[in-house]
């Protein structure tokens, strides 16, 4: 593996980055385009948020106030799509690009220049997805899951909303194929698969779901594509094909990607707690086999998105049980976390703080996940308000929260400078605050029957709309203090030793606090 | 077995890299392909399974069964039109009594409201879902695209029996049509 150091130092003569915007625009550096997808995530999570925002605003009263009903489609289609595929998604591929080569000892990643492509994709289909709300006919506006027949009466922006998915996927497929390339190539000597930090671990297989799925994606919205321009019937009865396929193909795509966008946040949290814990993390390989578990069990799964479409019996009671089945390995997880906090010599720093209550707040939606894997049941959850408190729940202090933990965590090593511990905590309680006022009413808003994607809504369900909408500026607008402190903390600030934290073991916490451009490039010693 | 470069010798890193795109971007190809099999697979299972009360399509009218006398299974008819499609468009009875293994024949009524010339299409579906296998039609207009002049009606004819291996369990069937205007170009 010498190779590596020497073969790198042939395509880099230089040990510093070149200045100026080219810098950003050519480079290959793993430590650069991870900051780039962190802060073009940082920009989506305030524009998704922004639409949000239009979202509780509207629905703060009964009634059409502020915006009219087909801008409110788009919002929350947007809204969707927006932090779906801008903020959660880029995240974790920038965490994984900081993070993977400095955790297994590589010198970079191991494909540099197709890495700038999947970045430098990014910013154009987010400018080809945003610009279709300008367009004659507005933005897409039948929900993100894009479901005909609806979708096809999307106006202009049709195509270019298919086109930005295509570019999105693209850029997906290929950070994907760069991670597994990198971990499984590029460990340093030593560095076996079981040793290597569970962040890596969850990135390589979420990398394995999106190679597996994203191309699935790719088809659905061909198949979209060509149905409205080319005269195909994949999903037009008329012609032959049949609307509740594309349910189908979607889903086979949706679910395991609602795993893409979580099981890195089971990474970062078995990262985080173990350091604040002061013990190492417990059950290490149950860890592995869960999330392995996690992977498999999210390809049988996915029709419990379409209970009501009229499934068989059998189906029924199949995607139900199977669905049940993901709670097992989940549970695995959240003892495992709650057993590494056991008796450990806790101190709570901001990321910890976002750690626990990721650890709380995630068990909430995945107990009310279970309540919706329950067939019968589903019928009556199936597309109220239950159903958005569920996912926001796993999402927001799910996925969101985890990065703002590893946020918190890491950007003293790769700034070198302490952030503002004050403010982080007061962006910690106003955020958890924030998102239980937000999102907890939803769930009696949607046993109450109230209907998702609807700007109006009836007069009883006023009250908890109201609470929610409080809350949903709470924390979108508490969000600017995390905006704040990450910019002042790359600016300047207290000093940051190298180990940063007292208990944080492995390799990136052997390097400098900021550590060099390039790290690595002579593979370090694993015990 | 053949070469040595299959064996695990430490290759170059940019050859092993070479090696694992490519065999993930097969993946990526692979899961793309699956995603548009998927179309024809749907088609196989629900015909298969009869899921989705996809109708069983023509048979042949010499293939007699026994008719079972003694069961009587009540056949409904709906008829509904695609979002917008200017029909008219009605069974002629609502429901029949039939007997297993008997043929019965039915009418729907469809008019063109519009002044210019239309061709629509029928799309059938039988629900309960298991039923829809033992559903069998020998003649249907939903076989072929209609044509309809401006303003004209005209009955249009189903020629069905019900298998008598229908489930017991079931005493109900209803045999649903949409209809759907097609485009002069496309369908």
């Amino acid at each position: 593996m010498s190779t590596v150091s020497s073969s790198h130092d042939l395509e880099h003569g230089h040990a510093e980055p070149p200045r100026g915007l080219t810098r950003w625009l050519i480079t290959t550096n793993h430590k650069d385009i991870g900051t780039l997808y962190l802060l073009f995530s940082l920009t989506m999570f305030f524009i998704g948020g922004a639409m949000a925002l239009i979202i509780r605003a509207e629905l703060f009263q009964p009634g059409l106030q502020i915006v009219d009903p087909h801008f409110f489609n788009q919002m929350t289609t947007m809204h969707a799509l927006v932090m779906i595929f801008g903020a959660v998604m880029p995240a974790f591929v920038g965490l994984a690009n900081w993070l993977i080569p400095m955790m297994i000892g590589a010198p970079d990643m191991a494909l540099p220049r197709m890495n700038n492509w999947s970045f430098w994709i990014m910013p154009f289909a987010f400018t080809l997805l945003l610009s279709t709300l300008f367009m004659p006919g507005g933005g897409p506006a039948g929900g993100w899951t894009l479901y005909p027949p609806l979708v096809l009466q999307t106006g202009q922006a049709f195509p270019f909303v298919i086109l930005a998915i295509h570019m999105m996927g693209a850029s997906s497929i290929m950070g994907a194929i760069n991670i597994i390339a990198t971990i499984l190539n590029l460990r340093a000597p030593g560095m076996t698969l079981m040793k290597m930090p569970l962040f890596v671990w969850t990135w390589l297989i979420t990398a394995y779901l999106l190679i597996a799925v994203m191309p699935v994606l790719a088809g659905a919205v061909t198949m979209l594509l060509t149905d409205k321009f080319f005269g195909t019937s994949f999903f037009n009865a008329g012609g032959g094909g049949d609307p509740v396929m594309f349910q189908h193909i979607f889903w086979f795509f949706g679910h395991p990607e609602v795993y893409i966008m979580i099981l890195p946040a089971f990474g970062i949290i078995s990262m985080i707690i173990p350091t604040f814990a002061r013990k190492p993390l417990f059950g290490y390989a149950s860890m592995v086999y869960a999330t392995a578990s996690i992977a498999f069990l999210s390809f049988i799964v996915w029709a419990h998105h379409m209970f009501t479409v009229g499934m068989p019996l059998a189906g029924e009671l199949f995607f139900m049980y199977a669905t049940m089945l993901i709670a097992v390995p989940t549970g695995v997880k959240v003892f495992n976390w709650v057993s590494t906090m056991w008796r450990g010599a806790m101190t709570f720093e901001t990321p910890m703080l976002f750690a626990i209550a990721f650890v709380i707040l995630f068990t909430i939606g995945g107990f009310s996940g279970l309540m919706l894997a329950i067939a019968p049941a589903d019928f009556q959850y199936h597309d109220t308000y239950f159903v958005v408190a569920h996912f926001h729940y796993v999402l927001v202090p799910g996925a969101v929260f985890s990065i703002m933990a590893a946020a918190y965590y890491w950007l003293p090593k790769w700034t070198g400078h302490m952030y503002d511990e004050k403010l982080g905590k007061l962006h910690f309680w106003l955020s958890v605050i924030g998102v239980n006022v937000l999102f907890f009413p939803q769930h009696f808003l949607g046993l109450a029957g109230m209907p998702r994607r609807i700007p109006d809504y009836a007069l009883q369900f006023t009250e908890f709309n109201m609470i929610s909408t409080v809350g949903a500026f709470l924390f979108g607008f508490s969000q600017l203090l995390f905006a704040y402190n990450v910019i002042q903390t790359i600016r300047g600030g207290a000093k940051a030793t190298d180990q940063v934290w007292e208990g944080a073991h492995g390799l990136e916490w052997t390097l400098s606090s900021p550590p060099p451009y390039h790290t690595f490039t002579t593979a370090p010693e694993v015990k | 077995m053949t070469t040595q470069a299959d064996v695990r010798e430490p290759a170059s890193p940019a050859a092993a890299n070479r090696r694992l795109v490519r065999r993930l971007s097969m993946g990526v190809a692979a899961m793309f392909a699956f995603g548009f099999a998927m179309a024809p697979l749907y088609d196989v299972l629900c015909q298969v399974t009869g899921l989705n009360g996809k109708t069983g399509g023509r048979v042949a009218a010499a293939q007699p069964v026994a008719v079972d006398a003694a069961r009587t299974v009540t056949v409904e008819f709906v008829a509904s039109l695609n979002a917008g499609a200017p029909w008219e468009f009605a069974p002629q009875v609502t429901r029949l009594q039939v007997h297993p293994g008997q043929f019965y024949q039915t009418h729907f009524l469809a008019r063109n409201l519009t002044g210019q010339p239309l061709t629509g299409q029928a799309v059938p579906s039988v629900a309960p879902g298991p039923a829809a296998r033992h559903f069998q039609k020998i003649e249907c207009f939903c076989f072929t695209r209609q044509l309809f002049q401006p303003g004209e009606g005209r009955e249009m004819p189903v020629t069905f029996r019900i298998d008598p291996e229908l489930p017991p369990e079931v005493r109900t069937v209803t045999l649903s049509y949409t209809f759907f205007k097609l485009d002069d170009a496309g369908g």
